[in-house]
């Protein structure tokens, strides 16, 4: 007999009303049922996710959501609820940041707007294919192969640059700011326009484009494209650094609350409580991590983040190529009840 | 030859007067069980006793129930992956299509000492026994019992406690008087459930007895889960007030200057 068959050999001590089963460790106190994942969780280890994930986040500058996410799925959250309710809680984080960031006039507003054009767009476009690939049951692997290409991708090239900049650091060459008259294909484009805040003058196709997919990517796969659009911005529009961040900020603000609406629009997954312990641990973090990232080199941390970003794209990867454990899934057939 | 014609007789008694034969009298702990947001999962009981009418012939080996718990119908999706490219993908499928949610089946012997193969098939008594259907073109048929897919499903909804099979779950205290716990994990779903109870004596089915309960979402939960549902736009828009005032508090907490 097994333990768990055990449990249900009755005692006629106690016929009387319906016992409660005795809660996992941790007590039933701290126990929280969410009424949209459908799952009891532990307020203490998701509010402690949120403040570690926040940590991260506020040192480097980040949304944190391709930390969170894969925390969220191990919890036992389904994928799709975990990537919708990421979103809400990225809001909140980079709501926080772009306050402190306008409060130091460190926004370029429109080359926001720009970059939101393009944002608007992007969401809408995976919000659609988030429903369309998880009506296919293929959307557990476009989510995997996302974060595999994309975090391995940026994670070496950040891991790449970090090292060749310390070294430079360390030989006692200046470093090599790759600034100034040069000028790309990207120059050539029509459309242009100057944006004061951040001193270029540039085509408006190239802003774009990079605000759709930062939209994109970021509603399939639940981040909200920080890492992606830092990079970005500094490389092919030449923004000054200081100004990246709070726009990225702001971009991130926005399509990550356009995101929380449209998936409670079309796919009903918000869930507000989870949502809510993340954020409120989110932005505690959040706070204390900016202030310790404040006291690095910014070499070293972007070493950091870029390990980190390898390290998540390389755990993904892992799952992909070794035999798992149990081939069989079972999932609900969307629409059907 | 005398003793067929006496059995002829009791059945003709037992066919003209129910009132001789057992009757099956059951109760639930509850008929309502409610989620709220310490709900982690429960039990209902489940007891009753086996009222024996005045001509009840003598039993030889005792009573035996087997109950059957079933959940509200949902149709599921078994994948399997299947290595493409190096990679492991989700290749072929197999749709359930709408079997219970949650099952459990709870006796007082495992069935198969209770009553002769073909009555329990008959009677889909037993996770093994019970009708999976599958959707097979525009049809929908079970399959062989050790079909891997079939297989699968089984073992992930046991896996999650909600399949359970409980060949000891039932207990008489007295030879009459019976007693079950219906385990029910927090990821039940939410629905109306049904109970369904036979009795068996000397490896025949003598009674049957049904019970319902329904699991429902409560309060805060219930108006979370369906403004969610019903208000998603006036939902989501909440949502993202809420994230932005917890970003706001948070800029206003921790302001350093």
């Amino acid at each position: 007999m097994s333990p768990r068959r055990r449990r249900y050999v009755v005692s006629f001590l106690d016929l009387g009303s319906a016992r409660e089963k005795r809660a996992p460790a941790g007590g039933r106190a701290v126990q929280i049922y969410l009424p949209i994942a459908d799952l009891p969780v532990n307020v203490f280890v998701v509010f402690a996710m949120g403040l570690a994930v926040g940590f991260i986040s506020g040192m480097f500058g980040i949304g944190g959501g391709f930390l969170m996410t894969p925390l969220l799925i191990f919890l036992g959250v389904s994928p799709a609820v975990s990537v919708a309710t990421v979103s809400t809680h990225i809001a909140a984080s980079s709501f926080s940041g772009a306050i402190s960031y306008w409060r130091r006039r460190a926004v370029d507003l429109s080359l926001a707007t720009m970059l939101l054009l393009g944002g608007f767009v992007g969401t809408a476009a995976g919000v659609g294919l988030f429903t369309y690939l998880r009506a296919l049951g293929q959307l557990d692997l476009t989510i995997s192969l996302l974060y595999v290409a994309l975090l391995g991708s940026v994670g070496t090239l950040m891991v790449v640059e970090a090292v060749r900049a310390i070294l430079r650091s360390r030989s006692g060459k200046p470093v090599e700011l790759r600034r100034g008259g040069s000028h790309t294909w990207l120059h050539g484009l029509p459309l242009k326009m100057r944006f004061k805040q951040s001193r270029i003058y540039v085509s408006t196709i190239p802003v774009w484009t990079i605000g759709f997919l930062m939209g994109f990517i970021g509603a399939i796969m639940g981040i909200g494209g920080g890492f992606l659009l830092v990079p970005a911005l500094i490389y092919f529009l030449r923004v000054p650094t200081n100004v990246v961040i709070g726009t990225s900020m702001v971009l991130t603000l926005v399509t990550m609350a356009t995101a929380t609406v449209l998936h409670s629009v079309t796919n009903h997954l918000v869930d507000a409580i989870l949502a809510l312990i993340l954020m409120v641990g989110g932005v505690t973090g959040a706070q204390f991590g900016a202030r310790a990232g404040q006291r690095m080199r910014g070499e070293r941390l972007r070493l950091m983040l870029g390990v980190l970003v390898l390290a998540v794209g390389i755990r993904f990867a892992v799952d992909l190529i070794v035999r798992p454990e149990d081939l069989y899934s079972i999932r609900m057939l969307e629409g059907a009840q | 030859m005398r003793r067929a014609a006496l059995a002829a007789a009791a059945l003709a008694a037992w066919a003209a007067a129910p009132a001789a034969a057992e009757q099956l009298v059951s109760s639930l702990s509850s008929q309502r069980v409610l989620i709220t947001p310490s709900f982690v999962g429960t039990e209902l009981v489940l007891f009753g006793i086996v009222e024996r009418g005045a001509n009840s012939p003598p039993r030889r080996s005792g009573y035996d129930i087997v109950a059957t718990v079933s959940g509200p119908r949902e149709t599921i999706v078994v994948r399997r992956k299947d290595r493409m490219l190096g990679i492991w993908v989700n290749a072929e499928s197999r749709t359930f299509v709408e079997v219970p949610a949650y099952l459990a089946v709870l006796s007082t012997r495992p069935p198969e000492q209770i009553a002769a193969l073909d009555l329990l098939r008959r009677l889909q008594l037993g996770l093994r026994r019970t009708l999976l259907p599958q959707q097979i073109g525009p049809d929908t048929a079970d399959v062989v019992r050790d079909d891997p897919f079939r297989a699968a499903f089984l073992r992930l909804k046991q896996s999650r406690d909600l399949y359970v099979e409980a060949p000891d779950g039932i207990l008489f205290r007295t030879p009459v008087l019976y007693r079950a716990n219906i385990p029910l994990p927090a990821a039940a779903p939410v629905g109306s459930y049904e109970v369904d109870l036979k009795l068996f004596a000397d490896g025949a089915l003598i009674a049957r007895g049904r019970e319902t309960f329904e699991i429902a979402k409560f309060g805060f939960e219930q108006f979370l889960a369906a403004s969610a549902v019903n208000d998603g736009l006036l939902y989501g828009l909440a949502t993202a007030v809420l994230a932005l005032l917890t970003g706001w508090v948070a800029s206003v907490v921790f302001r350093r200057d």
